[in-house]
């Protein structure tokens, strides 16, 4: 690894407090710290319930941090203004999660493009980069002009595959990219990983798919450590 | 970068009653904001005072002109604050009847903004609002027709295009999407999301529906008994939302 | 000679509405509104015209009294009769011997002078109206000049009919500034509206008065690929002869015979003495038609 982190997580911890239900206070991050390196692969382990998606979402400004750092290329989201976080989400940090959320009627190869058309890119460029990972996905073409919202559920996860590496972020979380595809897709998607790996992109995932995750993944940070209660 | 819009400490009261209190935060070029809450929460008075159809209370609506950079909207002239109304701000209504004219031809409709700031020739006016009639997909051939033979989405539709084709940059939505099917919707949403991508718009919108603001505000602002209770980014709100009325207000939508 | 007041309104009121007028003048094409009175006759009788026409006429005065341009229909003859009546002045249908012509829809077509007065009757002074029936916003609109609503409606016409169809009570703009209805004049009189002449509009039941002072600049609102055009019927006077006036059409028969004659009857009949012939003249150069008018 060396150089400086793309990723570096301390000291981060969150409670949920439910005050509908009694002002109930639900520790579930205690002192989390990590860091992600330019073309480190990280992968969050442990056990489920334990944290693993709630810190991808606290990196993606998703949720919010009690306290703590969590600084992304220069940002950090635990203290960023909404705007930062936007401008950190539009340029940096990329995500793929495990649905697809998007616009009813949207073409697929729209919802791809949508990333790069945010940054300003030319639609035609845009649309032909789209198409490309569309087609390296094998989506097939008769489906592109269609809305994903119709497409099966291992479809609708290659369309956000494609969509989450249409710009090539400097830093990406994955969220079960392989779940639910044919050793095919699985394949493509794990030479995306690479690919990007390759061109210096920091990853942060969560990998269920051990084989994967050996494969592609540098090191494993098993997120029990931070689970409050959990934790020795 | 210096924020489009500032609104600091806007109140309004109805009398003894709050309409909004103490309401600050600052819009972006190209960032659109959401605000929601229940009917009453004073969303809709907020949306008004900031739009100059109420006057309010106390606080300052600081607009960053294309002339003479930021000003307080509420210490502007009458005339300069209409002149703003029509050429860099736009409002949507809910009810496309209170935002058209159902006498007017639907070109005339969208025309009447470029005649407002002087256009005189015939040919280029009905030529832009083809153009916008297009970019709101009514077709060519309905330019003459009036706005009480469209539907509800087309008329909705319509009245965006009335609005901006000004080339507005902040745009004030009254719940842009209620009251249309949810078909309608969506095509709505998608064509928003595109204009103010293509646009740079930004854009404040009030609503009661929270999967309309996920897909189409960045920035969400909750809204109860006219105090903001709790902002942030829009996902953000809705996935982790800070405050009890949020978490209420999150847990109450009905999933499809 | 009777008991009425001078011009039957009393000396407070002329005086009320003298400087309603005055003020009108001085910002011209802006609607002043006034105390308008009942007059013994219906709204909508040039009431209006009445009132303005009462409060500037004198003893020397000789009027005219008009009505779509003849002195001889009964709205012209009635109000004729009434100041003939209750003011005692003179009265003629020559134009160039009138010193106040009151008139209902045209503007003579003789170029009036200096020494005389033209006082419109208008049933719907506000030029916006049918735009924005708020009367509050309207007054806005004109305090801010705020146009735009003039030209949809001009936008609306092109649309409709491929030309500017308004042809009576075309909107005009007033020394750049106020936005102006001239009255349902056709729009062939609009370019009479730049006049020697002091011309005073006045609307009894809009209680509004305006005018417009001598050699006031009045620009007919247009779009620059669709520019006014003062038009009138394609035809000569069947009468006089002229080719320049504004012209009534007049069914003769039941078989589609019809005649153009001009509608300034003044205007005609002063041709026609001075020995300008039309088509259908009882000594005319052709005799084409079927029936013989004169």
């Amino acid at each position: 690894m060396g150089g400086v982190a793309m990723i570096e997580i301390s000291g981060l911890c969150k409670n949920f407090v439910l005050h509908n239900q009694g002002g109930a206070v639900i520790p579930v991050m205690r002192d989390a710290a990590l860091s992600v390196a330019p073309g480190e692969c990280v992968a969050l382990v442990g056990a489920s319930g334990a944290g693993k998606s709630t810190l991808m979402r606290m990196v993606y400004g998703n949720y919010l941090a009690d306290s703590g750092v969590i600084r992304v290329g220069g940002v950090d989201v635990a203290q960023a203004a909404p705007r930062e976080v936007l401008a950190l989400r539009r340029a940096t940090l990329g995500y793929v999660s495990q649905f697809l959320r998007v616009v009813p009627r949207v073409p697929t190869v729209d919802v791809v493009a949508e990333p790069l058309l945010a940054l300003g890119m030319a639609r035609d460029e845009a649309l032909a980069r789209a198409r490309d990972l569309l087609g390296r996905l094998n989506i097939p073409e008769r489906l592109w002009t269609l809305s994903p919202t119709t497409f099966s559920g291992g479809e609708q996860q290659r369309v956000n595959i494609a969509r989450g590496f249409a710009h090539a972020y400097p830093a990406l979380l994955l969220d079960e990219p392989t779940a639910s595809l044919d050793a095919a897709n699985r394949e493509v998607v794990l030479t995306l990983i690479e690919e990007a790996k390759a061109r210096g992109a920091a990853i942060l995932g969560i990998f269920h798919d051990e084989a994967a995750r050996d494969r592609v993944c540098d090191r494993v940070v098993d997120v029990t450590r931070f689970t409050p209660g959990l934790a020795a | 970068m210096t924020p489009l819009l500032q609104v600091k400490g806007l109140t309004k009261r109805y009398g003894a009653r709050i309409g909004c209190q103490d309401v600050s935060f600052d819009l972006y070029p190209g960032e659109v904001m959401g605000i929601v809450g229940e009917s009453g929460s004073g969303k809709s008075t907020l949306l008004n005072c900031l739009a100059g159809h109420l006057e309010a209370d106390a606080g300052a609506v600081v607009f960053d002109t294309r002339a003479d950079g930021p000003r307080d909207v509420r210490a502007m002239s009458e005339p300069e604050r209409r002149m703003l109304a029509r050429t860099d701000w736009a409002f949507v209504h809910q009810n496309p009847r209170d935002g058209l004219r159902m006498g007017v031809s639907a070109g005339g409709n969208v025309g009447e903004r470029l005649m407002a700031v002087g256009a005189r020739h015939y040919g280029n006016i009905r030529g832009q609002a083809l153009d916008w009639l297009d970019r709101v997909e009514i077709a060519g051939d309905r330019i003459d027709d009036r706005p009480t033979a469209f539907s509800g989405g087309m008329q909705q539709r319509l009245q965006i295009a009335r609005n901006l084709v000004t080339g507005p940059r902040l745009v004030f939505m009254d719940e842009p999407t209620g009251g249309l099917d949810v078909s309608v919707q969506a095509r709505l949403l998608d064509l928003l999301r595109g204009l103010v991508r293509e646009m740079g718009l930004s854009a404040v919108i009030v609503t009661h529906d929270l999967a309309v603001v996920r897909l189409l505000a960045h920035r969400l602002m909750v809204m109860k008994s006219g105090h903001v209770v709790e902002a942030g980014l829009t996902d953000q709100v809705l996935d982790d939302p800070q405050h009890g009325y949020t978490q209420l207000l999150v847990s109450s939508v009905l999933q499809a | 000679m009777n008991d009425y007041n001078f011009a039957y309104l009393d000396e407070q009121t002329k005086r009320m509405i003298r400087r309603a007028i005055l003020k009108a003048l001085a910002v011209p094409g802006y609607q002043v509104p006034f105390a308008s009175r009942e007059m013994p006759m219906p709204y909508g009788w040039g009431t209006g015209g009445v009132q303005v026409s009462a409060a500037c006429l004198v003893p020397e005065d000789r009027l005219k009294v008009i009505d779509q341009g003849a002195d001889d229909t009964t709205n012209a003859v009635s109000i004729r009769r009434f100041f003939e009546r209750t003011a005692g002045v003179a009265t003629t249908g020559r134009t160039r011997d009138a010193t106040l012509i009151q008139t209902r829809h045209r503007i003579p077509e003789e170029p009036l002078t200096r020494d005389q007065i033209l006082v419109y009757q208008v049933p719907i002074p506000e030029p916006l109206r049918f735009l924005e029936p708020r009367e509050t916003e309207t007054r806005k609109m004109h305090s801010l000049e705020e146009y735009g609503l003039v030209h949809v409606k001009l936008y609306e016409d092109i649309a409709r009919h491929g030309q500017i169809a308004t042809s009576y009570a075309y909107p005009v703009k007033v020394e750049g500034r106020y936005v102006m209805d001239p009255s349902p004049i056709p729009k062939f009189d609009n370019p009479k509206l730049e006049s020697a002449a002091v011309q005073l509009f006045g609307a009894g039941r809009e209680q509004r008065i305006y005018a417009l002072p001598p050699h006031c600049k009045v620009v007919s609102l247009d779009f620059e690929d669709h520019p006014f055009e003062a038009s009138k019927a394609d035809h000569a006077c069947d009468l006089c002869g002229s080719a320049t006036s504004y012209l009534d059409e007049v069914i003769v028969d039941d078989a589609g015979g019809r005649m153009f004659v001009c509608s300034d009857t003044d205007y005609c009949e002063t041709r026609r003495d001075a020995g300008h012939l039309g088509r259908l003249s009882a000594s005319g150069p052709v005799t084409t038609g079927q029936e013989d008018a004169a």
